[in-house]
């Protein structure tokens, strides 16, 4: 091959935008076509650092806008080439547009969003208003908690992304400058284990294959649209989920790290659950540890499969709990909160007594801190002994001045 | 088409132009290309159409710009002659009469429903040029 293998050790100190960038140079990416944001700017800087280095053979393309930086990747992989990018935030906003684009035109692109708030107010720190802006553009979407799993999640999710059966493009989230920007101890593949996991890209019906030519993004109208939307939401709830549960028996086979969608912490015995997202997960997982020691069943739900949202795995993991707090780290705007509802979703035709609750916590980079769950995994046990919701069913966490409560 | 399921559809929105290879396209006729069913060759784009190109082939000088700036490929056009139009696929943009250059037009736009052989018969005269 033309460019140079990296020699990395078994553990390298990495943060998650490192990671990140990583993994797109060992799956060797095509095209990555990007603009720079805060705080994932350091991805494709590290991938451009890379190129410059002569260790990948792909194309780095610079865009004047995230807008363009996505239609770039679209038409990168209409063209049939493996494509990846990364944005966060106001960038992710302007591509909104563009993720509608590549979901509906099932073209296998992997995109890092390094979670931000959404501004006004001007915020470049870590919440998930992002995540959920573009929740239902039809895009797989994985979340990671720790740079470990970015770089994980990242192989993982080409994988899903480009099996034929799937071909629908990926987010990888992670935590605004939580995840990041904090280096940790992040256990590598080797160039060739990696890229041998990812395989070598098969594109299909690619727009270079000139002896079968083909139309992409074409007009339907009413027509068709219908259709086409139906049979993408189909393959979505039907093939998809199996479909990482594949890719993450293997990745276990690889590397001897379990991902699941929905990753339980105590929740065999549980009767007070918090689910969350992000790297608030691995906080109430320690937390929920000494609760156990005072005597509350505590238990954890992080999602790490944020779409198709698995709603059949929460229910059962949810069907026994007491009481269960779901932690929303976006501005509901008039809403209960995403995870509060999909949750509700799930359970409101089971047989689950269970009482939920919403809490919006940590906008803008607000810290969820250690006290925070204390006080939420009691509140959450004593709704649990009074067999009903003593608060209001919406609050917030960690907001100054005085106490916010709605529904 | 019209009465394919949700799950009968190619994935993607995506359309084939050709069936099987395409092979030697640029040597073929339209006619004789293996179009599939469902690409825009089939489709039918006249009811889009107000105004419609009227050709005269008295005055046409086979330049071929109508068939070099026809957006939908709807000029038709054999040995470097031009024979007419494709009204399946005109929408009437009137651009073939915007870059005629003989004088009068050989192409003009008249509306839809206009019959052809009368609007030949009462064709505008050149024009002077005014000095």
């Amino acid at each position: 091959m033309a460019f140079d293998k990296l020699e990395l050790n078994e553990i390298e100190v990495w943060d998650g935008n490192y990671a990140a960038a990583q993994a797109l140079r060992q799956a060797q990416v095509d095209v990555v076509s990007a603009y720079p944001i805060t705080p994932s700017t350091a991805i494709v800087e590290g991938y451009a650092k890379f190129k410059s280095d002569n260790l990948v053979e792909g194309e780095f393309v610079m865009v004047e806008s995230e807008h363009a930086a996505m239609s770039g990747c679209i038409g990168a992989a209409a063209a049939g080439g493996r494509v990846a990018t990364a944005t966060a935030s106001q960038g992710l906003a302007l591509m909104a547009e563009t993720l509608y684009q590549a979901s509906g035109m099932r073209l296998p692109i992997v995109l890092n969003i390094v979670n931000r708030a959404l501004a006004a107010p001007l915020n470049v720190n870590c919440d998930h208003s992002d995540m959920y802006m573009v929740r239902d553009s039809g895009w797989i979407q994985f979340d990671a908690f720790s740079p470990q799993e970015a770089y994980d999640l990242n192989l993982i999710a080409f994988r899903v992304s480009e099996d034929h059966e799937v071909r629908l493009p990926a987010i990888v989230n992670q935590d605004g400058f939580l995840t990041s920007h904090t280096a940790q101890g992040v256990h590598t593949l080797s160039d060739d284990a990696a890229f041998n996991f990812v395989g070598e890209y098969k594109p299909m019906n690619d727009m270079l294959d000139f002896e079968h030519p083909v139309t992409h993004g074409v007009q339907t109208e009413e027509d068709w649209h219908f259709e086409h939307k139906a049979r993408q939401h189909a393959d979505t709830m039907n093939i998809v989920p199996g479909k990482i549960d594949e890719v993450f028996a293997e990745f276990e086979k690889l590397t001897g790290r379990k991902y699941n969608q929905v990753e339980k912490y105590n929740m065999d015995d549980a009767d007070v659950a918090v689910v969350c997202m992000g790297t608030s997960v691995e906080t109430a997982r320690e937390v929920a540890g000494e609760m156990r020691e005072k005597g509350i069943k505590a238990g954890v739900v992080g999602l790490r499969v944020v779409r198709p949202f698995p709603f059949m795995e929460i229910a059962e993991t949810l069907k026994d709990v007491k009481a269960v707090a779901a932690l929303d780290r976006s501005a509901p705007g008039g809403a209960a909160g995403m995870l509060f509802n999909e949750i509700a979703g799930s359970l409101f035709n089971t047989d689950s007594k269970m009482l939920l609750s919403g809490y919006i916590y940590g906008l803008g980079g607000r810290d969820l801190t250690k006290k925070h769950l204390v006080d939420l995994y009691t509140e959450l046990q004593a709704n649990a002994d009074a067999g009903k919701l003593l608060t209001k069913q919406q609050q917030f966490i960690g907001v100054r001045g005085p106490k916010l409560a709605f529904l | 088409m019209a009465n394919t399921g949700w799950d009968e559809f190619e994935i993607g929105a995506m359309l084939r132009t050709f069936e099987g290879e395409a092979g030697d396209i640029a040597g073929t006729l339209q006619e004789d290309r293996h179009y599939t069913q469902n690409s825009s060759f089939t489709a039918s784009v006249a009811d889009w159409r107000l105004i419609k190109p009227v050709f005269n082939k008295d005055y046409c000088i086979d330049c071929q710009f109508c068939w070099v700036y026809c957006p939908d490929i709807s000029i038709i056009s054999r040995d470097k002659k031009m024979i007419g139009i494709d009204m399946d696929h005109c929408k009437g943009c009137g651009i073939c009469v915007e870059v005629c250059p003989t004088n009068p037009k050989s192409l003009l736009m008249f509306p839809e429903q206009a019959d052809e052989e009368t609007e030949i018969a009462r064709w505008p005269s050149k024009e002077e040029k005014e000095k």
